[in-house]
């Protein structure tokens, strides 16, 4: 079977500068694929760029058989795929329904986003509690779990998460990582970015492990984990 | 009384132009400084038709028409392509339209002012006791004042204009909810123009119309824009209001009224130095 999301040497510039210098990796549907690496190493570039938020200068990234190499972002998002970006980027000034309902922008059922409504608010009780608050005023917690159920709301295929734990305290960060496992379970496919590699490492199926724009490693999560030079780059506490 | 509600529905003219600058400022960043010659286009596209039809409804649906059409135009061919560039090529090129245009205006009609009689004569009521209202007052106040609920249920309530407000927010994490920027960027500024259109309306009964007609009420509702906080719609509608206000209170006083513009300009400046946001301006965060 073909791999859901195909990525297929892609170079790509922030005007002089070359981010990714031909990244190429594969997520087949129903896994959680992790992505780690340092600071500055292009993991957000690489999410940008898959959600079309981007685009490469060489290489093609197919999806679900279409290549998606200049489709806009927003056409994107129709074929069934996510991006929770890194810093979360929820639309402060609108209320936390607002922000939800704006994640649905794409589907026109009423009925079936109705559906989709009570499985986020299932999963994060604490939205429905706060749907009428101005989502800037959200704790950082709080704000994490709306861009999450934000993305949920257009029914995703595929949801790219770019540092979901980031400034999270550890008991936050555990019960995220379940929600992103339970995510999966119920059939959507993740590609997850993380900082913390220990966490990522633990709920993934493969990993990618990027140095300076290009991947320098990859495989079985669990076979990196044991990995030496990703246990002292990446596992040390 | 009167001073009052003449101000308020010449303040209701600014709030309207204002309401154009403001949005387009909100959702694609930039100053459209043609916005008050697309006042101008509206006003003569009211004279010649109606010049020709004799009806002014008929007048008025065209130029609302063709408003609508003309910003959508000007937004395709002179500020698109310049999605990414400097905000002084913007400015630069948003002040070579506003010449284009009121160049071809001057070709076509001449310098010498138009206008519409039927307008000048709606009349006048007592609306109570020694208190006597231009009929064209009231129109205005009213039909603004449904224009600016409209609108503002409009943003608040509909898909769309939800998505604008996530744009005018962060326009890359719109597009990852599908909301296509182009698109919004343009309904903002088609509704921009379709309340020029309204404004050209009101405005031409108080004036008549020559290629310098948008000039003067497009400056001060841009005023009105920034002292209610550039960006804001209530804030447009606020700073609108306000300056039409303040003008035709000093209008009325005999030894104020040969200082007005300085006024209104004084307390645009006042405001910036106490809230540089304006009054209902948010802080400005620049985002990527
Ligand atoms: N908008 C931009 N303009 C110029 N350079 C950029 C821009 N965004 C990122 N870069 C550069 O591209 C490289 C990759 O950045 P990227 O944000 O993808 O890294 P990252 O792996 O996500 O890092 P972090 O873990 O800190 O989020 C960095 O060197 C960064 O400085
Ligand atoms: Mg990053």
């Amino acid at each position: 079977m073909a791999p859901l999301l195909k990525v297929d040497n892609i170079e790509v510039y922030y005007g002089m500068i070359k981010a990714l210098k031909g990244v190429s990796f594969e997520v087949n549907k129903g896994e959680i694929v992790a992505l780690i690496g340092a600071n500055g190493a292009g993991k957000t570039t690489i999410l940008h760029t898959v959600s079309g938020l981007l685009k490469p200068k060489t290489g093609k990234i197919v999806y679900n058989d279409n290549d998606i190499t200049k489709t806009p972002a927003h056409k994107i998002v129709t074929m069934g795929m996510a991006h929770v970006p890194e810093g979360r980027r929820i639309f402060q000034q609108l209320s936390v329904i607002d922000n939800i309902k704006l994640g649905a922008f794409t589907r026109k059922d009423k009925n079936e986003i109705e559906e989709t409504l009570k499985y986020v608010y299932e999963r994060f009780p604490r939205l429905k509690e706060r749907k009428n608050q101005i989502a800037g005023t959200l704790s950082g917690g709080e704000q994490q779990m709306l861009a999450m159920g934000r993305a949920l709301m257009s029914k995703p295929d595929f949801i790219l998460m770019d540092e979901p734990s980031m400034g999270l305290s550890p008991l936050l960060v555990s019960e995220i990582f379940e929600i992103i496992k339970a995510i999966n379970e119920n059939g959507t496919t993740v590609l997850l970015v993380e900082q913390n590699a220990k966490k990522a490492l633990s709920i993934a199926d493969r990993a990618y492990v990027l140095e300076t724009g290009s991947i320098v490693l990859s495989g079985d999560a669990k076979d990196l984990m044991n990995d030496e030079s990703v246990k002292k780059a990446y596992l040390s506490e | 009384m009167v001073t009052l509600l003449d101000g308020l529905s010449l303040g209701a003219i600014y709030a309207l132009i204002a309401l154009g600058y403001t949005m387009v400022y909100g959702i694609a960043k930039m100053l459209n400084f043609a916005h008050g010659d697309v006042i101008m286009v509206g006003a003569y596209a009211i004279f010649t038709v109606f010049s020709i039809t004799g009806n002014p409804v008929i007048a008025f649906i065209v130029s609302i028409i063709l408003c609508v059409v003309l910003g959508i135009v000007i937004e395709k061919l002179a500020y698109k392509p310049l999605r990414t560039a400097s905000p002084l090529a913007v400015l630069i090129t948003a002040i070579g339209v506003s010449n284009l245009l009121q160049g071809l205006a001057q070709l076509i009609f001449g310098t010498e002012p138009k206008s519409v009689i039927i307008l000048n004569k709606l009349g006048s009521v007592e609306i109570a006791d020694g208190i006597i209202l231009n009929i064209s007052t009231i129109v205005t106040l009213v039909l603004s004042a449904i224009i600016m609920i409209v609108l503002t249920l409009f943003i608040k309530k509909t898909k769309t204009g939800r998505a604008m407000l996530a744009v005018s927010e962060d326009k890359g994490a719109a597009q990852l909810m599908g909301v296509n920027v182009n698109k919004i960027i343009m309904i903002t500024f088609a509704i921009g123009s379709a309340l020029a259109a309204f404004a050209s309306l009101f405005y031409l009964i108080k004036i008549p119309v020559s290629p310098s007609f948008g000039a003067l009420p497009g400056i001060k509702a841009f005023a009105a824009a920034v002292i209610g906080g550039i960006g804001s719609i209530p804030g447009a509608m606020v700073g609108g209001i306000l300056l039409g206000l303040v003008e035709n209170i000093c209008l009325s006083i005999d030894v104020i009224a040969p200082y007005t513009t300085s006024i209104e300009f004084g307390l645009l400046i006042l405001i910036l130095l106490v809230k540089p946001t304006g009054i209902l301006g948010k802080k400005i965060r620049e985002k990527v």
